[in-house]
């Protein structure tokens, strides 16, 4: 789960990793208000989106008067910002950040995530703050400093030191660095995070560390341990589809595709995107109803591919094993009747009584096409999406 | 031969009583495997089925030398029925739970390395010698007995896999999902040991997706360690990068962990990677001539 900036940096507070004075506002009087509270020039106007690259999409900016400011607060509120992680189509800010300008000497970055391979968590810290640190991984490794933490153990004294010294910081600078490491290691550990990062982690001219910017994301299966972190949420920021499914327990990710699928399984659910796409259509979303794949699924995701308007077509793919085709099949044909389909349909099932589950789908009267294998289903579906 | 489990297995059922857990002991019995325990916290001296039921796993282990167990315990325990079980010397444990948090995970998975128990998952659906011993949830009469090692990251995705095998006359020594999670007890490189050291294992098939870097490491390792062909197959092409694809481990993070640089790793090593998942098992039957 991601959450906003503003709202990480309340976080941030809670734990005392020190922040920019400033609050979030949600329309222009507000807006106003904080900035003659605040009672500093100049300040920032931040949108506040999920999304990174604010900056450079024109939604981070610099007011040196109070007017300045309420002009570029009514221009960003509202404003349908495009970064690279946003999409062509972008996103609507609805709630901006208005926080002090800080007299900057420096920027580092500051980063926690966790490392599969080694089961452990990895501090990262770098100089060459206020960049993608992707790209500073991929053209500097060299300018990265690394810390492996394992949960079990807790993060050490000496790694804080090592992290600090790393960065060549300034005595008293150190002393306020490796406070924040603590800090942040007990924020990602008390409320599941799966990524923290500061970008950048500016040292001020008066040798302040302060949090400039503030990423959190967390980890969902741990949500049910977090509810104020689930109180974070804002469905505004998702597909509007995804939410819906999610109130089903279904798995969908939306796409740009018309072929609609609804497969039991993530792996074999991406394996049947990738198969419709190589036999030459395009998918219109990923959708896992679960290993189990029961009637009331089926229907619950037939309702979620077909509120899609781009959907030309509906490849179901479920691998049943233990699961008895018959039911399956009457299940389909039930759902399919109840939600009124209007495009056509391929179906690929295999598991037990799999013949039985054919003859219903066969005798239904329903436009469905039974067919024989995975590939043979991606080429029929192929096949509907070049003639729709 | 097989690994992990075979004739010897003695089972155990954590979470034997409840809805999950009652069905796939009762598959698992079905196929042949030897059921010796369930436990449930509180329902020590009950029976399930015929299965004797007790309240912890050292009691279990104590009394019907179980030394394989299988865990359907929900996520908020189920890091804690993993430990139990480790503490307890079993020797091999299978973590079917779906959606542990990672950072319980990251702690047991220590634990585990620590001592003499191999965990398998968890969000796995289990591992089957076929023939032998089915420890998990796969539909069992998909298998056949044979000679090709199957280890995946996914579970229906592995049903398809085992499936076109078995009709393309490729026969499984032994088959086994290691789980979607970002942080689990048994990766590609772990099974691909056991199945360089199992005689009877001829060949691998390997099934990857998106997100981390298993399949790389592993390419790398079959390049120096294994000696036996491999087919991979990664799953994941069409994923959009950012988003957690129903596995908890499933995503692109920035341009890491795409299916297209495993492919590319992997075909560098000499993995045979089929990119049309319907010719998976045609392609096997050929690439281990049978």
């Amino acid at each position: 789960m991601n959450i906003h900036e503003y709202q990480a940096k309340e976080l941030f507070k809670k734990f005392d990793i020190p922040i920019p004075r400033g609050r979030v506002a949600f329309n222009l009087k507000e807006a106003k208000e904080i900035a003659e509270e605040l009672a500093v020039l100049p300040v920032v106007v931040k949108a506040q989106i999920h999304a990174g690259g604010r900056g450079k999409g024109g939604g981070v900016k610099l007011a040196a008067s109070l007017e300045e400011a309420a002009k570029v607060a009514g221009e960003i509120l509202g404003m349908t910002l495009v970064t690279h992680q946003t999409g062509p189509e972008g996103k609507k800010v609805g709630k901006i950040l208005i926080e002090e300008g800080l007299d900057i000497d420096k920027e580092l970055y500051l980063g926690v995530v966790p490392d599969r391979a080694t089961a452990s968590l990895v501090f990262m810290a770098s100089e060459a703050g206020g960049m993608d640190i992707e790209e500073v991984a991929a053209s500097t490794p060299e300018k990265i400093i690394k810390q492996q933490v394992r949960p079990g153990e807790g993060l050490q004294p000496f790694q804080g030191r090592a992290l600090a010294y790393g960065l060549n910081l300034e005595p008293e600078v150190v002393k306020q660095f490796i406070p924040v490491v603590a800090k942040l290691y007990n924020l990602f550990m008390k409320h599941d995070c799966s990524l923290v990062e500061i970008n950048p982690l500016v040292i001020t001219r008066d040798k302040k560390l302060v949090a400039l910017d503030a990423k959190i994301n967390f980890d969902d299966n741990a949500l049910y341990r977090q509810q104020e972190i689930e109180d974070y949420r804002d469905l505004t920021e998702e597909e509007a589809l995804e939410v819906e499914a999610s109130k089903y327990n279904l798995n969908y990710i939306k796409l740009d595709g018309n072929i609609g699928n609804m497969v039991n399984g993530a792996g074999l659910a991406m394996a049947t995107m990738d198969i419709i796409k190589l036999a030459g259509a395009e998918p219109a979303n990923f959708l896992d109803v679960g290993g189990g794949a029961s009637a009331e699924m089926v229907e619950n995701g037939f309702r979620i591919i077909l509120s899609d308007k781009n959907v030309r077509g509906v490849l179901i793919n479920i691998f049943g094993g233990i699961l008895r085709c018959d039911i399956l099949a009457r299940g389909v044909v039930e759902a399919a009747n109840k939600v009124g389909i209007q495009v056509p349909v391929v179906i690929r099932m295999e598991g037990t009584n799999v013949e039985e589950g054919r003859r219903i789908l066969d005798e239904s009267g329903l436009a469905l096409q039974v067919a024989a294998d995975v590939w043979d289903a991606a080429s029929k579906v192929a096949t509907i999406a070049k003639s729709a | 031969m097989s690994i992990l489990v075979d004739e010897n297995t003695r089972l155990l059922v954590q979470g034997i009583t409840g809805k999950e857990g009652q069905f796939h002991t009762r598959q698992c019995v079905e196929y042949g495997t030897t059921v010796v325990a369930g436990v449930t916290p509180g329902k020590g001296g009950q029976h399930m089925d015929s299965i004797p039921v007790f309240n912890t796993v050292e009691q279990a282990r104590r009394e019907t030398d179980a030394n394989v167990s299988m865990i359907f315990v929900p996520p908020a325990f189920a890091a804690d029925a993993i430990m139990e079980s480790v503490f307890a010397g079993i020797e091999v444990v299978v973590a079917i739970t779906e959606g542990i948090p990672v950072l319980d995970m990251m702690k047991v998975y220590h634990v585990v390395k620590a001592g003499s128990s191999h965990l398998i998952g968890p969000n796995c659906p289990g591992i089957i010698s076929p023939g032998k011993c089915k420890v998990g949830i796969m539909p069992g009469p998909i298998h056949r007995e044979g000679i090709v090692g199957v280890v995946s990251r996914s579970g229906t995705l592995t049903y398809e896999v085992v499936d076109q095998l078995t009709k393309n006359g490729v026969g499984q020594s032994t088959c086994l999902g290691i789980g979607g999670d970002p942080v689990i007890g048994t990766n590609f490189i772990d099974a691909l040991k056991l199945f360089e050291a199992d005689p009877d294992t001829r060949g691998i098939v390997m099934v990857g997706e998106i997100g981390g870097s298993a399949e790389e490491d592993a390419a790398e390792f079959i390049v120096r360690e294994v000696s036996k062909p491999v087919i991979g197959f990664v799953a994941g092409l069409t994923a959009p990068p950012g988003r957690r694809m129903g596995h908890a481990g499933a995503i692109i993070s920035g341009s890491s962990g795409t299916a297209q640089a495993k492919i590319e790793a992997m075909e560098k090593a000499g993995i045979t990677v089929v990119r049309n998942l319907g010719e998976l098992g045609k392609t096997a039957a050929e690439v281990f001539s049978v």
